[in-house]
């Protein structure tokens, strides 16, 4: 089958709209969160120094270390909610684009 | 025992951009050593073990796509653990911990910053790479463009990326090694460069990806083991831990809150930007996802390769602070302590600015505290193979540049037989052990600290914005591209050389012409800038042909129609 038909029968599936639909608006989405999520944290770590090193309650340990430690585990959590995402959804509406190319 | 790695600090320096640079390395302290044969023993099996994959793997590698990508033979999981091989390196081991024993919770703002560009990667490149390329990444970003310019300007940024990343690699590991044998610098950098250019060239991807596998299971099991005995020494109680910590650290406290790490807001930012979009524009690691079979076992890999580091990075934090309680509070007087130099005690210096070699060491000398002279030989060992391993990554992507985009794509235009790539590719490894022998001489006594962040804003202000624009972006057109890409490769690299590490520390001039060490804030939006302006005044008939070209790779892109055979798996 030549290219062009091939593009021309996928361009004209709705599957295939709703599929970059909705991979680009998580796609993107999680990005800003991600964005949101760092750089937030870095201008705490810039403007709000003291925050971070305040004690929870009579302890040592201060907000900044549950903080920081969050941004590494809420990264890998962004990750997974798109990897289970694109697992089940987007791979399914691929696998029926594909097939109804043919 | 101790001494003998006094200057494993170093190649920690040295792959540690920006925070290290403060930190200064006694090189007297290498003239003589004496040898350490635990750690030798077990980099020598470790050698073993892997020129022994090696063996096994060329016999597999009789094609470029064995050769490049292993064939595409290689599952989700094993790719995590390869990636998060590659980016676990001596920095983020020896830099990173040191830089929690130093200064506590500064540490952990470091982690952060080299964790989340993985996501990025995740959503914005894994699965496109997968779906467009094959081999390289420049595959991708020129994939609707005029072959000759954007394979030129994509193999640059590679090859620029690669080489300041090398350099930095190189003498970090011709001094780690020279303290391990003992043996002079010289010969050093040559055994690193030979089983750089055997594992490269005999083994292609099947055996650079087995040697970063190897090394990240060594290297997360070694971590975990010093995490849990530090952690079983305190009863599991973080408090407990952090009271020691700070009972024993001269700034108390303040080690629990951010310090001295970021002092102004731009800097941040900037330095955050390059490490997060940086990692989305390494060569070495965009390369891996071709390795795998499809989109899904790509984006799979890169979520376990986010874990794994993700975890490793939370290690270094009980580590570092395991360290201050163990290594520095080690004895209540410190001049009975063993891991203190005692020479600086008697100076008046505190127990953490006394450590032995250098904050860099701290992790060294906690392996010894928790696990003995034998555990230290592991751990040592396993930094010199995170080394070995980073460095034939490096290599391969350097390669993988020159013989496929520069001299399959640009100089043949694309109909050069694969015998040929072939042959060109193992020529270029060679080629390109040889260089990084030799810079690793030329560079010995230099300040080399720097090389590893100007890596990362050259693949945040280059390789990133072309690899991201040419996916998404229809207006995108060859000469903007050229043009955006160039500019910022030239401005990241014109920024840091006239910052204040380089100008001033470097090439001894008096003062900075700008203030910035961290440039790709004012990089990276060159990059897109000029993108998106020359690609918008850009008129000509290859620009209509660029941009007509969009609706096929994109249909590519999102559904990998056409991409299950690109790499003949």
């Amino acid at each position: 089958m030549s290219t062009d038909i091939i593009i021309n029968k996928v361009r004209s599936n709705p599957k295939f709209a709703e599929l970059v639909h909705k991979r680009n608006s998580l796609a993107f989405s999680l990005t800003i969160a991600v964005l949101v999520l760092y750089f937030g944290f870095i201008l705490l770590v810039g403007y709000a120094k003291g925050f971070l090193a305040t004690p929870i309650g009579s302890n040592l340990m201060t907000f900044g270390v549950p903080i920081g430690i969050g941004v590494i585990v809420g990264a890998f959590v962004l990750t997974g909610i798109y990897v289970r995402k694109a697992n089940a959804e987007f791979d399914t509406l691929t696998a029926q684009i594909v097939e109804e190319t043919k | 025992m101790n001494r003998v790695l006094t200057l494993l600090t170093t190649a920690a320096l040295t792959a540690l951009p920006t925070v290290a640079m403060a930190a200064g390395v006694a090189a007297d302290d290498i003239k003589k050593q004496a040898t350490n044969f635990p750690a030798i023993i077990m980099f020598v099996i470790f050698v073993g073990i892997t020129l022994g994959i090696t063996y096994w793997a060329a016999r597999r590698t009789k094609s470029a796509a064995a050769f490049y990508t292993a064939g595409g033979g290689i599952t989700g999981g094993q790719n995590g653990l390869a990636i998060a091989g590659d980016y676990m390196s001596a920095a983020s081991f020896l830099g990173i911990t040191g830089l929690v024993y130093g200064s506590g919770y500064d540490g952990l703002i470091f982690s952060v910053g080299w964790l989340v560009g993985w996501p990025i990667v995740t959503f914005l490149v894994a699965e496109q790479l997968r779906n467009l390329g094959k081999f390289t990444f420049a595959d991708v970003a020129s994939f609707r463009f005029a072959q000759t310019p954007i394979r030129t300007l994509a193999a640059c940024g590679s090859l620029v990326t690669v080489a300041f990343y090398l350099i930095a690699q190189m003498v970090g590991a011709g001094k780690l090694i020279q303290i391990l044998f003992g043996l002079p610098y010289l010969w050093a950098v040559i055994i690193v460069g030979v089983l750089m250019i055997v594992y490269v060239t005999f083994g292609g991807m099947t055996a650079t990806t087995w040697v970063q596998i190897i090394k990240a299971v060594l290297l997360l099991g070694g971590a975990t083991f010093m995490a849990l005995m530090v952690l079983i020494k305190f009863g599991f109680s973080p408090e407990a831990l952090f009271k020691a910590a700070v009972d024993i650290h001269p700034k108390k406290v303040a080690i629990m809150g951010p310090g001295s790490l970021i002092t102004d807001p731009i800097s941040a930012i900037s330095l955050g930007m390059a490490l997060m979009f940086g990692t989305a524009g390494l060569p070495h690691i965009l390369m891996r996802f071709f390795t795998v079979k499809d989109a899904k076992a790509a984006r799979k890999s890169v979520f376990y390769a986010t874990g794994f580091i993700g975890y490793f990075y939370i290690l270094t934090f009980i580590m570092g602070f395991g360290a201050i309680a163990l290594i520095a509070g080690n004895t209540a007087n410190p001049a009975e302590n063993p891991f203190l130099d005692q020479a600086l005690v008697a100076a008046g210096k505190d127990a953490i600015a006394a450590i032995k070699g250098g904050s860099n060491m701290a992790v060294m000398h906690l392996a010894n505290a928790v696990g003995g002279e034998y555990f230290l030989g592991f751990i040592a060992a396993i930094a010199f193979a995170t080394i070995l391993a980073v460095v034939s990554g490096l290599a391969l992507a350097g390669a993988s540049a020159i013989s496929h985009d520069l001299y399959a794509s640009v100089f043949k235009h694309g109909k050069a037989a694969e015998a040929d790539e072939m042959r060109v590719s193992k020529i270029a490894s060679v080629a390109l052990g040889f260089l990084a022998v030799g810079l690793g001489i030329a560079f010995e006594n230099q300040n080399v600290a720097y090389m590893v962040g100007l890596a990362f804003a050259i693949a945040a202000s280059c390789n990133f914005p072309v690899l991201l624009m040419s996916v998404f972006w229809k207006g995108m057109t060859t000469r903007g591209a050229f043009i955006g890409g160039f500019l910022g490769l030239i401005s990241a690299v014109t920024l840091v050389v006239t910052g204040p590490t380089v100008w001033v520390k470097v090439l001894g001039n008096a003062a900075a012409l700008q203030p910035y060490d961290n440039v790709a804030i004012f990089s990276m939006p060159i990059a897109f800038i000029g993108i998106w302006l020359f690609s918008l005044l850009d008129n000509s008939a290859r620009a209509a042909e660029d941009k007509a070209g969009f609706e096929a790779q994109y249909i590519r892109c999102q559904t990998g129609i056409g991409a299950a055979g690109a790499a003949s798996h």
